[in-house]
């Protein structure tokens, strides 16, 4: 009977699709690329800029640049685009990587021994998510500076593990709580211990998990503009730091400023495109499968 | 060696009682079936046994020692699971290893048990696959393979042929007798489905709500079933239990007799009734029939039995095939 | 006893996560609210003492304060709305069999990944400019007044950016709600006569509800704290017309040094942001559940 239904359906989906093909599907094609250029005009305007010279981008919409580098040798040579860029990397990097030790060891014990208040426990974290950064900037902005940590990669590091702990608990607790526990029961039955558990069957099953975590707090520190931009001036100042430097008018010198715009979103945009499809699950904190 | 006792273990989360009091003996080599409606404790009670629930009171002895506090690993039994629990990351190679490789076999060994086992269950081409490429009844078979390896003391079966469809459960459960009867190690296998139980049992467990209603060989549930419960779950289709004056009559407050213990007759008969629907198996024939002054009763013919809906039918009781139970349920 | 030691074991697992972040919301926090008492000025720190209630009445009374809270509703519920209806249409437009659907799907989620002073410096200089801005360009070419984005409409300019940022973020999540939806549904829907406005309505916006929720909830998270995109492009003017509490904040702790007038501030912010984090989790919560 279930064979027989399935191939059914194989059939009807077979019609369907000859169906809407052809004009149906050249009008939705036409639609959404003209939709996603709109969206995307900006970076792609953005990085066409970057190309050109400084004459040329002020000189009204122009989509085909000189390609000079100019702008981006300029960059590199006024304001030594590598020191923030290995703040961003240091600070992204480390905050995660802190974040994830913290997150793992509660998170698995959330999924896999729940009590009555998890659900709470959960929420509650999330709700210190809500409280406003300003709402402590002052007291953090003090501590840091009667501890030495203001401008201090050491410093971002921490905050930036604070604020993001939440999201990475959340995100790893609805990974791991979809880890059937008859296979942790399994393994127990089979002899494993607690570490064989662990070694042979929970870490392989999670990595999945954990990596696209992982990727989307990368991307939420690297982006973080609030507290890089207030608790750091110099010498940890990371890739926001030096961006925000731009707004204040130095004359009109868009190709630089698109040049380093470029550079500073790069590396993520990329590692963005290659892991959107993990990172969409991720962000809604399973609640949307 | 798989001789299993449980003295009066008591089962509860928080307020809710969920195994009242049991005691039960397992002998060496019994294949054990625990049945019962679903949330009667049969899992729980399985789940004790395996060690992967803690009991809140009384002991559990395996072959005379006791293991009640026991980690589950300890206790040398292996366990089947209803999803299977197989390692999706795990070729069917790995998965069948797994418990050898915890037990810190050397290599060779690991690989000749592997590969016996593998053979047993017509596995051998699938060794390198991983569980998402395998059919049902071959993860099935893979979950029984990681069990066999062990050489444990007592196999425990949760629900395993639940996802799988009819035919098939009637080839895994010819499988799973024929294993049995080849290693002749204690099984103890937990389902809802009397099917099952009466097929492959040496000895039924019926639970309902915690509670033993009886232990026995399967026809002796089928012969004398002790109380109501296990009257009407024991045997298919269910047993016609009848109450009232036809009841009196016997001096019993219900009597039970067997669609397959009724004679009809289209001439004479004890009971005269109309037929309602009438399924036609081939080999049977089942007729729901009302029955004047008793209600709706089915009765099994032969298959070739020639009546249509609203025919008039007589049906007479076989003697000595009548249950007789009292007020409170009990046979008598 | 084996679930029992696992059960001890979870506890301490869980200890470093709980314990770090109850310090990090209980200390900052109670410091906020010390100083929220305070005389404190970073400019002469000589004259500290026991303010009272008068950074609050301060606070309270500054017209700044209610313009800043409706200028914060305003852009969390304006970037709310164009996410939410601009990322339903999307993902509807999205979820059409296409040719190249993977590209199109990159080109539609790459904002999320712009940093936000970028995003703002962009939009800032090179699409909104009134002199060079791409939107000037357009205008100039049907002979219209390009329009001064920031100066005339300030918050609104904000807005649009910053739902720039956020349509691709709701976008991904709408579609893949959308394409769990099951197909036989929609043709049980299609035997039964509905046409397709009818199955938007009773079939597709239900099934997306759980979805708009996470949305709704998480853009709220972060939408309250815009801070970047204020500060790179209009810096929170002209007067306070593109300042949001956030930045009021900001404006008051390190431009004119008040420690004690921006704590207060701050523990005004924590108890709103609360009132609305109770609003949000009960939604949420219960539509989490189901």
């Amino acid at each position: 009977m279930g064979v027989v239904q399935h191939g059914l359906s194989c059939g009807e989906n077979l019609i369907m699709a000859r169906r809407v093909s052809t004009r149906h599907k050249v009008i939705a094609t036409f639609a959404a690329w003209l939709v996603a250029f709109v969206i995307f005009f900006p970076i792609l305007y953005m990085v066409i800029t970057s190309l050109k010279t400084e004459p040329e981008a002020i000189a009204g919409i122009n989509l085909i640049p000189s390609f000079t580098l100019e702008s981006y040798v300029a960059v590199q040579q006024q304001n030594d685009y590598f020191k923030p860029f290995m703040n961003s990397v240091v600070i992204a990097l480390g905050s995660t990587l802190v974040a994830l030790i913290i997150a793992i060891p509660a998170a698995w014990s959330m999924a896999f021994s729940p009590t009555k208040r998890t659900k709470d426990i959960l929420m509650w974290m999330l709700s210190t998510k809500m409280m406003p950064a300003v709402g402590v900037l002052v007291p953090l902005f003090i501590i840091f500076r009667d501890t030495g940590l203001l401008d201090t990669r050491i410093g971002l590091t921490m905050i930036l593990t604070l604020i993001n702990l939440p999201i990475v608990v959340w995100m790893l607790y609805t990974y791991f709580r979809e880890i059937p526990g008859e296979i942790l029961e399994a393994a127990r039955m089979d002899g494993a211990s607690l570490s064989g558990e662990i070694i042979y069957v929970l870490t392989p099953m999670a990595v999945p998990g954990i990596a696209s975590t992982m990727l989307l707090n990368i991307i939420l520190a690297w982006n973080e503009a609030f507290w890089t931009l207030r608790l750091a001036a110099a010498n940890a100042a990371p890739l926001t730091a030096f961006i925000a430097s731009f707004s204040s008018p130095q004359g009109l010198f868009w190709a630089k400023l698109s040049a380093a715009s470029t550079l500073a979103i790069a590396p993520i945009l990329i590692m963005g495109w290659f892991s959107q499809r993990q990172l969409v699950r991720g962000l809604t904190f399973g609640a949307v499968k | 060696m798989g001789n299993i006792t449980l003295k009066n273990v008591h089962k509860a989360f928080g307020a809710t009682v969920i195994i009242p009091d049991i005691d039960l003996d397992i002998a060496d080599g019994e294949f054990v079936v625990f049945v019962g409606p679903s949330g009667c404790g049969k899992s729980t009670l399985l789940r004790l046994i395996a060690g992967l629930e803690d009991t809140t009171s009384g002991t559990i002895l395996i072959d005379g020692r006791e293991v009640t506090d026991e980690a589950p690993a300890k206790r040398g039994l292996a366990m089947v699971f209803q999803s299977y629990a197989l390692y999706p990351h795990m070729s069917v190679y790995n998965n069948i290893a797994f418990p050898l490789k915890m037990a810190k076999v050397d290599k060779d060994t690991i690989d000749r048990k592997v590969r016996s086992a593998a053979t047993t269950l017509n596995l051998t081409n699938y060794l390198e696959r991983r569980p998402g490429q395998l059919s049902g009844g071959q993860r099935q078979r893979v979950a029984i393979g990681r069990a066999i390896v062990r050489q444990p003391k007592a196999f425990l079966f949760d629900e395993p042929l639940s996802n799988l469809d009819a035919a098939l459960r009637g080839t895994m459960r010819l499988e799973i007798s024929e294993l049995h009867q080849q290693l002749a190690t204690t099984m103890i296998y937990v389902t809802h489905d009397q099917v099952e139980a009466m097929t492959m049992a040496d000895k039924i467990v019926v639970l309902n709500a915690g509670n033993i209603e009886q232990v026995g060989s399967p026809l002796e549930l089928y012969r004398s079933p002790r109380n109501l419960f296990v009257a009407g779950f024991i045997g298919s289709p269910r047993m016609n239990l009848i109450t009232g004056a036809e009841a009196a009559k016997h001096g019993a407050q219900t009597i039970g007799v067997r669609p397959e213990h009724l004679k009809l007759s289209t001439a004479s008969g004890t009971w005269k009734g109309t037929v309602g629907v009438a399924e036609h198996l081939g080999s049977d024939t089942f007729l729901h029939i009302q029955v004047d002054g008793i209600g709706q009763v089915t009765a099994r013919a032969d298959g070739e039995f020639a009546v249509d809906h609203g025919d008039q039918v007589w049906l007479t009781p076989e003697p000595g095939k009548i249950h007789r139970f009292n007020e409170a349920g009990e046979a008598i | 006893m084996a679930t029992r030691q696992t059960r001890t074991l979870a506890r301490f697992m869980m200890a470093p996560a709980v314990v770090l972040l109850l310090i990090w919301m209980i200390v900052p926090l109670s410091m906020t609210i010390w100083y929220s008492f305070q005389n404190y000025n970073l400019l002469n720190p000589m004259t500290r003492g026991f303010a009272g209630w008068s950074n609050y009445v301060y606070f309270y009374t500054d017209p700044a304060f209610y313009q800043a809270i409706g200028n914060t509703l305003m852009l969390v519920g304006g970037v709310l709305f164009i996410t939410v209806v601009g990322g339903i249409l999307l993902a509807l437009l999205l979820d059409q069999p296409i040719f190249g659907q993977g590209i199109v799907r990159i080109l539609v989620i790459s904002p999320f990944f712009v940093m936000p002073p970028v995003a703002a410096l962009v939009w800032k200089n090179m699409i909104m400019h009134p002199g060079y801005g791409v939107f000037a360009d357009i205008s100039r070419f049907f002979g219209l007044q390009p329009v001064d984005w920031f100066a005339q409409y300030p918050l609104f300019s904000i807005i649009i950016i910053v739902a720039w940022q956020w349509l691709p973020f709701a976008t991904l999540i709408l579609l893949t709600a959308l394409q769990s939806l099951d197909e036989e549904q929609k043709e049980a829907a299609e035997m039964d006569g509905a046409n397709f406005l009818n199955r938007f309505w009773y079939l597709t916006l239900p099934h997306l509800a759980r979805a708009i929720t996470v949305v709704i909830l998480i853009q709220t998270i972060f939408l309250l704290a815009v801070y970047a995109e204020i500060l790179v492009t209009t810096n929170g003017g002209p007067g306070y017309a593109s300042t949001n509490l956030a930045f009021l904040i900001y404006r008051t702790a390190l431009l004119s040094y008040d420690v004690g007038g921006a704590s207060a501030g701050g523990v005004i912010a924590v108890i709103l942001a609360n009132i609305v984090a109770i609003f949000l989790m009960r939604a949420v919560g219960r539509n989490l559940d189901r």
